[in-house]
């Protein structure tokens, strides 16, 4: 791409000091990633930034197609590793749609308690992180360590912390384990007063207030013309959030409020986080107070594994469990675009089946890709200084972006 | 005036931001002393297989190859043999004579688990694989296998075998 050059004759006259050319990345430790933008400078203004993406390319999205519906399951556990379980769950219902599977409601509500715990996981990380590009670094400790007591949740439940593979197309990989809810209540009773120590250290401080109110404002128009969702869109007074607008896996049933700031900025961006942040605890209480009994798969003999038990004194089940792990399950031909509020924003999977037991084609609609559109009109005209407020503000996984 | 209510309000948050420091301070840490201690695991941690044995002493595995069809990174490579009256390493017809998985490809996703219809492969909690040797990476069955009991009867094992008999 010509655009993408280094050039310094096009930026005017060679010698000249007023218009510069500058690579920013894709190794540099405010971009979180392997992103390299090509900023066009004119003394500390930037006239004109070009994101240049696919240094994390991992051909996910094909290697989907040569792997049976559930083995697709880990992959998409690696497309955002921040949000792994809102993938599994995107995922695990386009496929549930297009099988016409009803799934039981304990397992309802245990995918929407977790997911909401990978909420929390991934602004906690966008917290620590942003704070730490603006100079406030206490934060970022802070943060990490309700992490890692999230990752243990994580890994108490699934068996690892970060790819997890906990969802399964027809309902849980396994049930809860043994105190593992009652660990989960631990976390989140204490969780509100953590986040009230974040907003002492950030909410007052004047550094943090000025480098982030009034900065990286973008008309709403725009916003939703470049495709950006989710706490963005948010920030700029548009309320859109799947869970509302489309409920999925009973979100309906939860009451939450969907935060909605009108500044337009970096500040405003923070907001809607933090608030999002206490919103997303009270619906893992809902779903903790309201779990119900019940089996954790769905009642498909043909889909999901039968239960370890019944596998080892019945014929008929082995003979299923047999079938289901070497052939995996056809699913009737037809596609399906299933979207879910990601941390991110709006995650969706496009899932096209020509009625085998393998993905005719996979198409992920992935929220940092979406933002990252964005990322030129956020820039232009801005001070060099601000791009690393306004670039952390939208909070993009390189592995998201480029899967 | 605005200046002097400016350092006062920041002089605030810088004494709220620190107070905050101060009380975690005090408070324990979170994080585990690894290498100095044994990191602690839950107990559904998924990490380096371990093959397992029965009651008997005989390996679980009867090589029906459902890990290996499960596997989303194809890293387990089986071949199968036939037990005999003379060696029985296996509870069933069959035993696997070569189990490698390639700790290269591995993701530690857990459907062979999964998958084995006789509980044989299961997930450990080792994790120290690092190498600098991919080649050391390819784990062989005996590396994976739990070892006999120490006052086990030593039978049912190859060099017991008859001339002739199995090889």
């Amino acid at each position: 791409m010509a655009t993408l050059e280094m050039n310094p004759a096009a930026a005017g006259d060679t010698g000249s000091t007023r218009r510069m050319t500058l690579n920013m990345g894709p190794q540099h430790p405010s971009t979180h990633g392997v992103l390299r933008v090509v900023l066009e400078l004119d003394g500390e203004t930037i006239l004109k930034a070009t994101p240049d993406i696919g240094f994390l390319h991992t051909g996910i999205e094909k290697q989907c197609e040569v792997r049976t519906y559930q083995q697709v399951v880990p992959l998409t556990d690696r497309v955002d590793y921040l949000a792994n379980l809102s993938n599994n769950l995107c995922y695990c219902l386009a496929v549930e749609k297009l099988l016409g599977l009803e799934i039981p409601p304990r397992a309802q509500w245990v995918r929407v308690m977790l997911t909401e715990i990978t909420r929390i996981n991934s602004h906690l990380v966008w917290l620590g992180t942003h704070a730490l590009d603006i100079g406030a670094m206490t934060v970022f400790f802070y943060c990490f360590r309700e992490r890692e007591k999230i990752l243990r949740l994580f890994e108490m439940f699934s068996g690892q912390r970060l790819m997890t593979s906990y969802f399964r197309v027809g309902g849980l990989a396994l049930d809860a384990p043994r105190g593992g809810f009652q660990a989960v209540r631990r976390f989140i009773d204490e969780f509100p007063s953590n986040v009230d120590e974040y907003e002492n250290l950030l909410n007052a401080n004047p550094i943090w207030q000025m480098r982030t109110q009034g900065v990286g404002p973008m008309p709403v128009d725009d916003m939703i013309d470049w495709g950006i969702t989710g706490p963005m869109l948010r920030a700029a007074g548009f309320p859109w959030d799947i869970r509302k607008t489309e409920p999925y896996s009973s979100y309906e049933k939860f009451q939450f409020e969907v935060p909605v700031e009108t500044g337009n900025d970096v500040w405003s961006r923070y907001r809607v986080r933090m608030r999002e942040l206490r919103e997303s605890a009270k619906i893992v209480v809902q779903a903790l107070d309201g779990l119900p009994e019940g089996p954790i798969t769905a009642d498909a003999p043909k889909v999901v594994l039968p239960d370890r038990e019944k596998m080892k004194t019945q014929m008929e089940a082995l003979i299923y469990h047999f079938k289901i792990v070497t052939e995996g399950f056809s699913v009737p031909a037809g596609e399906i675009y299933q979207a879910v509020e990601a941390p991110r924003g709006e995650l969706a999977y496009y899932v096209v089946s020509n009625g085998t037991g393998k993905p005719h084609r996979l198409h992920m609609r992935t929220p940092s890709f979406g933002n990252l559109q964005g990322l030129g009109p956020l820039l232009d005209g801005r001070l060099i200084a601000d791009s690393i407020a306004a670039m952390g503000s939208m909070d993009f996984v390189l592995g998201d972006c480029d899967r | 005036m605005p200046k002097i209510t400016n350092v006062l309000e920041g002089a605030s948050a810088l004494v709220k931001g620190l107070s905050i420091t101060f009380k975690e301070m005090m408070q324990p840490t979170l994080t585990d002393d690894y290498p100095d201690k044994p990191p602690v695991f839950q107990e559904r941690f998924r990490g380096a297989h371990v093959l397992q044995r029965d009651e008997f002493g005989l390996e679980k595995c009867v090589a029906c190859f459902l890990c290996a069809a499960a596997c989303p990174s194809e890293c387990i490579h089986i071949e199968a043999e036939e037990n005999t009256e003379q060696v029985r390493i296996s509870g069933g017809e069959r035993y696997a004579s070569v189990y490698n998985i390639d700790y290269n490809r591995c993701i530690f996703c857990g459907y062979c688990v999964e998958a084995c219809p006789t509980d044989a492969i299961t997930h450990g909690h080792g994790f120290e694989l690092a190498s600098y040797d991919t080649s050391t990476l390819i784990y062989r069955k005996e590396n994976m296998l739990v070892a006999l009991p120490a006052d086990a009867k030593p039978v049912r094992i190859h060099e017991q075998a008859p001339a002739g008999g199995h090889h």
